[in-house]
């Protein structure tokens, strides 16, 4: 079986959207693997996020179904240290607004246990909404 | 328009009616021929019963308020919003035990707050609704039920929340909790109680009960009100927070 | 020295004793924090797309109230807070189209001159106090103390924001070797721990402390020492039970207990001291009216 894959194209819906969103140029990104090196819970991604780049500009399939954007925390390390400076964490909030528009909300905060909701300090709360829902 | 003999058009649920202006919103509706069965109550502006949507002639913005207390004006294109659909949580007041993230348990959503202000600006008692919000978000129940004081429970400010709080049931959670645990026990009141219950007043009671009608009217309009030392504030416990609607000032009631 | 303050929620709800400390240590150093008159939750963190601007609006509403009050400056200790208000700030700043547009929607109400800068305790205390006063100050030296300063994410990250080096911090160890302790460094006192994923996906937050404070021990380190009320939750109910955990303390807990202030003045409980063999002879040494 074979399939054609494109770089980067204009027919990319997904790629025009996140790139429109997190104001990044993903043909910028030269697969040096930095930040995948560098990002703390690369071990629970299911891509790396180099190879989610690279998946996103060919159009491969199955890209917002990943787990890896919502692993992402934005702690900023790859941003600091990607030599093309490229801004992953905004690619992975690109990702996961996309993925909450076209799904709902990750996260159901009604739902959460009465004994989280008691002892977490607000602000994980707080963010918590802020990148899980829309 | 209007047509130069006091009428003035308005529009509702998209049809086009003549009203007398100087009315209510909730006035010319019942003038326009509708009974209202629901989204109408105390007339007074305290119930809550009677939010109301509208648009202005010329303008794209919303508007709310209550349809009891606002004038109606020519060019008003209006919805009324009968109630807010709430998501209640159960609780068991004598089983909370009041801590910083008591409210934030309750009502989760509110850590969705995006501080965008609509909520106080749509409030039609002018309440600061973000700020208590806020409060509740850090856990300061006393200055969420503070705030929230006089909330009457319109819904308006969750109707345009976006981020689906429920403001009025937090500020109601909120006064329920610091009614109960947080306010000061007052000794004087338990007291007075008990001396009651022990039949002090009993006898005087009895006195005024049994005296003629002329003689209860001349001692009533003969009361004597207890003095306030000059320069004292009513006591207000609101006061502090600033709530618009603080008891008036009765000093100008006994000097005029 | 006066400055405004920003707490932030968490601050005020499961941290207080960040503050307490750090109120008890700035009343010793003269320098006085006004809590702002009115406030609200900052809005963590930092939106990182073009849409949904109206999440801006919580920490911009922040530096508008600051400058309604007339301040130009406000100091926060929560990091993640810092974080928020400092990147709106210059979001503020930068891309004006975008603040227009969020001032825009509220009708005006939201008005930010962009006047106000953000700061955090950190840097306060390292330029403006500085740690030569601070070394004059101590009182009760921290020798007997091995620890381990750990920075997390947000006070370093981005760069455009950041009050140290994000590769080779050394604002903590500088300031804790002041209060003459023994410092521990690591890789992995500047990766982040997990933050907000302690909510739904606490196993990340889990293996994250568990690498830090491993890394921590294998030093020699007693005790974790940071700023972050959510690395402090994170250290503090995310370590693996068996075995002994870690303990954490808030920096300004330690500068505390270098002034020789009292552990109730920091905040501290006497679970917390017992954690330390240092710091529980400290205090029975004290108690028995003997020296340090």
């Amino acid at each position: 079986m074979s399939m054609t894959i494109r770089a980067d194209s204009q027919a990319n819906e997904l790629l025009q959207t996140v790139e429109a969103l997190s104001g990044q140029r993903l043909a910028a990104c030269y697969q040096c693997g930095t930040c995948a090196a560098t990002c703390p819970f690369v071990a629970a991604m299911d891509l790396p996020p180099d190879r989610l780049i690279q998946q996103l500009r060919f159009g491969l399939p199955g890209v917002l179904e990943r787990r890896a954007f919502w692993v992402c925390v934005g702690c900023d390390s790859c941003a600091e240290r990607c030599p093309r400076a490229i801004a992953v964490p905004r690619v992975m909030e690109a990702l996961r607004l996309i993925a909450i528009r076209e799904r709902g909300d990750r996260l159901a905060v009604a739902q959460l246990p009465a004994a989280t909701l008691r002892d977490l300090p607000p602000i994980a709360l707080v963010a918590s909404l802020r990148r899980n829902t829309g | 328009m209007s047509d130069g003999n006091g009428l003035i058009t308005m529009q509702l649920m998209g049809k086009s009616y003549q009203v007398p202006s100087g009315l209510t919103i909730m006035a010319a509706i019942e003038y326009a021929g509708y009974k209202l069965v629901r989204g109408a109550g105390c007339r007074g502006g305290f119930c809550g019963a009677c939010p109301t949507l509208y648009r202005r002639d010329g303008s794209h913005r919303i508007f709310t308020a209550l349809a009891c207390q606002t004038l109606v004006e020519d060019g008003m294109c209006l919805v009324q919003m009968p109630f807010v659909p709430l998501l209640t949580r159960p609780y068991d007041l004598q089983a909370i035990v009041p801590q910083p993230n008591t409210l934030l348990q309750h009502f989760p959503e509110i850590a969705g707050c995006v501080a965008c202000n609509t909520c106080a600006r749509s409030c039609p008692q002018g309440l600061p609704v973000m700020d208590y919000i806020q409060a509740a978000l850090r856990g300061d129940i006393e200055r969420a039920a503070m705030l929230s004081f006089d909330c009457i429970a319109c819904g308006i400010c969750s109707s345009r929340c976006p981020a689906d709080i429920k403001h009025y049931a937090v500020g109601l959670l909120a006064r329920r909790i610091y009614g109960k645990y947080l306010a000061p026990p007052a000794p004087d009141l338990a007291r007075r109680v008990a001396e009651i219950a022990a039949g002090r007043y009993d006898a005087e009671l009895d006195a005024l009960i049994s005296l003629p009608a002329a003689e209860l009217r001349a001692r009533y309009e003969q009361r004597s009100f207890e003095a306030v030392a000059d320069g004292a504030e009513p006591y207000s416990a609101t006061r502090r927070y600033n709530s618009p609607m603080d008891p008036v000032d009765y000093q100008d009631e006994l000097a005029g | 020295m006066q400055l405004a303050y920003y707490p932030g929620c968490t601050i005020k709800a499961s941290a207080r004793q960040h503050e307490q400390a750090a109120l008890a240590i700035l009343r010793a150093l003269g320098v006085e924090l006004r809590e702002m008159a009115e406030w609200n939750c900052c809005g963590v963190v930092h939106t990182l797309t073009s849409a949904n601007l109206i999440r801006h609006m919580a920490p911009v509403r922040v530096l508008a109230r600051l400058r309604q009050q007339g301040a130009h400056e406000v100091v926060t200790l929560c990091d993640m807070c810092f974080n928020t208000l400092a990147r709106a700030n210059l979001l503020a700043r930068q891309q004006p189209e975008q603040f227009a547009a969020i001032s825009a929607s509220t009708d005006s109400e939201l008005r930010y001159d962009g006047d106000a800068s953000v700061l955090h305790l950190l840097q306060v205390l390292r330029d403006r106090v500085g740690l030569a006063a601070l070394r004059a100050r101590v009182r009760r030296p921290l020798r007997e103390l091995r620890v381990y300063p750990y920075y997390g994410c947000k006070l370093l990250r981005p760069s455009t924001v950041g009050i140290d080096d994000p590769e080779t911090p050394t604002l903590l160890r500088d300031l804790l070797e002041a209060l003459g302790a023994t410092v521990i460094e690591g890789h992995l006192q500047s990766r982040c721990c997990g933050a907000y994923q302690a909510v739904d996906q606490p196993g990340l937050v889990a293996e994250r402390v568990t690498a830090t404070a491993a890394q921590a021990r294998a030093g020699g380190a007693e005790a974790i020492v940071l700023s972050c009320p959510l690395c402090h939750f994170n250290f503090d109910t995310l370590q693996p039970r068996n075995g002994a955990p870690l303990p954490v303390f808030y920096y300004t807990q330690m500068i505390g207990l270098a002034f020789g202030l009292e552990p109730e003045e920091l905040g501290l409980e006497a679970r917390q001291i017992d954690q330390l063999p240092p710091l529980r002879q400290r205090d029975r040494a004290q108690a028995k009216g003997g020296a340090a």
